[in-house]
């Protein structure tokens, strides 16, 4: 009775000051927390972006070659067959003169030797020139110009990546050729460009870094994900809609139940151990192929379907369902004509946030070949790229991260971009759908 | 209660739609309805009053077996329909469903058009020959629904769009146009206010000259100015079955008069 003294609106009470004191407190750490995770996602995306752009653009020599008759077809007579002796190591002499007149055309003197010269292009440029000649024989005797990759340490340099201090002890180039180099930059010969043999192309040998491309990784991913879509998707789908609507409650559909939530916290790796032993070891299917990482992906999408299409069949009101019954409806009919559609949203998103998981997932493509392969031919047909070896964009960027040469290094994270770019767009289709169709009732 | 003209309502007999018999509910071991009887008849609007958990609703969801998707629930006893028990095992219940129309608590229409709402039923039936033929059955059903004419121009409107009122009498005309021989109301009115509520009560006396209703309500005033005969409920048991004048001046069980004059419930 004593102490209900009049206290005052205006001054605050020690206690109310300790309460608004502990709420700011809290509001600070979410900001740091939040400002943390910013941050860090600034410097990954500047990192990522800052070491991967180079690998887009490719360092070019534009050279005019003489495609001599006297070198290429000695009987004179355009014989494919004969042509086609001719093995890339006769190629040599034509682009070392295309240098030595190029230098000469352009007056610049050098003391250097042939091998040297040809030492500026990379080791895929007489390939490339062989296989003009084999499909345009008719060519022969004319002077072609062409566009060669520049070696990967030429491609370092005008990038910033090889300086002259740093090839000391390098056998592939040498100060003088890096002299030469900046003369026919100079002189407008080799030129920096977009390179889009990076995105499109074929990976290639360890010796030739600047022909490494991801295209064909890519298309290998995008065939794994026709497979997981093609049976993820359904397979998900009806197992949900038999659980989430038909099926009886009792301990088996439980156990089910909680089966599919533990399977889809199951490391990654294990399913691809999965898939080596029943895929290839006991259903001999072929290794590497993407079928088979499409089925081992499917494995690992299947619970993140199952649960995201639960949570969405679950999310429609029973109201729904009630009404459509009321109305004489069978139990498919209300769930075929009204629960599907409406939850098709976001069985739609779960779908694509599963498949985005997949196509990043490189540990269970260990098991079953896929990483380490080099993908180097472009699959021709739809079967041929199920069927025949291939890998896939993260196994590649893991396999490009490995090799010793650093120019790897930049086409691994220039790869890594590429897939963000896919993850990045799958998510935001994603959060698209979901926008626009979320809550129709 | 000057609305309660009930006493000089003219009842006369009627054939009998609906009988239980011995009906027994049970959720799991919860007994919810314990041995009920009671004969619902044709062309009669019933009303099931009760306190709230009395079972009233259980019941309602029996007779037109919606009861059957929930797993727990397992039904005992007689309910025929027309003298066929409709829960022999060679009813489908889907069949039943047709016979036995269903209008819920919350005004439940599909996101779909007003058209499609109406028209679904008929579809799944198969009881329009052409497109002019549903035309005509969704009109006929919106015009009993009595909502014709405020939704005839935007028939290709979502029926989520419409007001609480308009949403359930959506609901009555979608009920309505599959041709039911039983309408069950599960408390119709509870979401609605008192003019949509009085348009809802005037619908269900026209429906009363096709269709047998049976109303679920908690307002005994909406029991007694819309229904014939009036069923009282309490704790699972059918506590008295008459004639709606009758069970609210004269009440037989003093557990009526008890709920009726506001003592329990």
């Amino acid at each position: 009775m004593s102490d209900t003294s009049k206290t005052s609106l205006l001054a605050l009470t020690p206690r109310t000051k300790a309460r608004n004191a502990a709420e700011k407190r809290f509001r600070a750490y979410g900001i740091a927390a939040i400002a943390v995770g910013l941050m860090m996602l600034i410097v990954l995306v500047t990192n990522i972006i800052g070491k991967g752009t180079g690998a887009f653009q490719q360092t070019f020599v534009t050279l005019n070659v003489e495609l001599l008759e006297s070198k290429l077809d000695k009987k004179g007579n355009r014989d494919l067959d004969d042509i086609k002796k001719v093995t890339t190591f006769g190629y040599n002499p034509l682009i070392r003169g295309a240098m030595e007149a190029k230098l000469a055309e352009i007056g610049i003197e050098t003391d250097m030797k042939g091998k040297d010269l040809e030492g500026i292009l990379s080791k895929g440029a007489v390939g490339q020139l062989r296989e003009y000649v084999t499909t345009n024989p008719d060519k022969i005797g004319e002077t072609v110009e062409f566009r060669f990759l520049a070696q990967s340490r030429v491609d370092g340099y005008l990038k910033g990546r090889v300086t002259r201090e740093s090839i000391e002890n390098d056998k592939a180039i040498s100060v003088e050729q890096l002299e030469l180099v900046d003369q026919l930059v100079d002189a407008g010969v080799i030129v920096k460009t977009f390179n889009a043999d990076f995105i499109l192309g074929a990976d290639a040998s360890d010796q030739r870094p600047e022909a490494a491309g991801i295209g064909v990784a890519m298309l290998g991913s995008l065939s794994m994900m026709l497979v997981v879509l093609a049976l993820a998707l359904p397979i998900g789908v009806a197992a949900s809609i038999y659980l989430e609507e038909f099926a009886p409650k009792n301990r088996l559909t439980d156990i089910i139940e909680v089966n599919i939530s533990n399977l889809a916290a199951v490391p990654s790796i294990v399913f691809g151990i999965l898939g080596l032993a029943v895929f290839i070891n006991y259903m001999h299917l072929p290794t590497s192929a993407p079928l088979v990482g499409g089925l081992v992906l499917t494995l690992m999408t299947l619970p993140t379907i199952i649960i995201s299409t639960r949570a969405s069949l679950k999310a429609v009101p029973p109201s729904i369902r009630d009404a459509a019954l009321g109305v004489g409806a069978s139990k498919m009919q209300s769930v075929f004509h009204h629960v599907l559609p409406l939850a098709a949203p976001g069985i739609l998103t779960g779908t694509i946030i599963g498949l985005a998981q997949a196509l990043g997932e490189t540990a269970p493509l260990l098991l079953i070949g896929m990483v380490g392969f080099i993908a180097s031919n472009p699959p021709e047909t739809l079967v041929d790229g199920l069927l025949a070896p291939n890998s896939a964009m993260p196994a590649q960027i893991y396999e490009w991260a490995k090799r010793a040469d650093p120019a790897f290094y930049e086409r691994a994270w220039g790869g890594i971009i590429i897939l963000l770019v896919f993850l990045v767009t799958m998510n935001t289709l994603a959060v698209i759908l979901r926008r626009r169709f979320e809550r129709r009732w | 209660m000057n609305d309660m003209q009930f006493t000089d309502r003219a009842v006369e007999q009627k054939e009998t739609k609906i009988a239980a018999k011995d009906v027994n509910v049970h959720y799991g071991e919860a007994h919810a309805i314990k041995d009920v009887n009671v004969e619902i008849e044709d062309k009669t609007v019933t009303a099931f009053i009760g306190p709230s958990g009395c079972g009233k609703s259980t019941f309602l969801r029996c007779l037109n077996r919606m009861n059957d998707t929930i797993d727990v629930c397992s039904v005992t006893g007689n309910i025929l329909l027309d003298g066929e028990d409709i829960y022999d095992k060679r009813v489908d219940p889907v069949q039943l469903r047709a016979k036995v129309g269903m209008v819920f608590q919350k005004p439940n229409p599909f996101p779909k058009s007003i058209y499609d709402n109406v028209a679904y039923g008929p579809r799944i039936h198969g009881l329009a020959k052409s497109k002019a033929e549903l035309d005509e059955i969704v009109e006929s059903a919106l015009r009993r629904g009595a909502i014709w004419e405020e939704v005839k121009d935007r028939l290709d409107k979502p029926g989520t769009g419409l007001s609480g009122g308009q949403q359930q009498r959506l609901c009555i005309a979608r009920a309505v146009a599959t041709e039911p021989e039983v309408l069950l109301m599960d408390e119709p009115c509870s979401a609605l206010d008192p003019i949509a509520t009085a348009q809802v009560e005037e619908l269900i006396d026209e429906l009363r000259e096709r269709y047998s209703v049976v109303i679920v309500t908690h307002s005994m005033q909406q029991a007694a100015r819309v229904s014939q005969k009036t069923a009282f409920f309490h704790l699972g048991t059918l506590v008295e079955f008459g004639h709606t004048g009758q069970i609210f001046t004269n009440p037989e069980d003093p557990r009526t008069e008890a709920y009726i004059t506001g003592r329990i419930g």
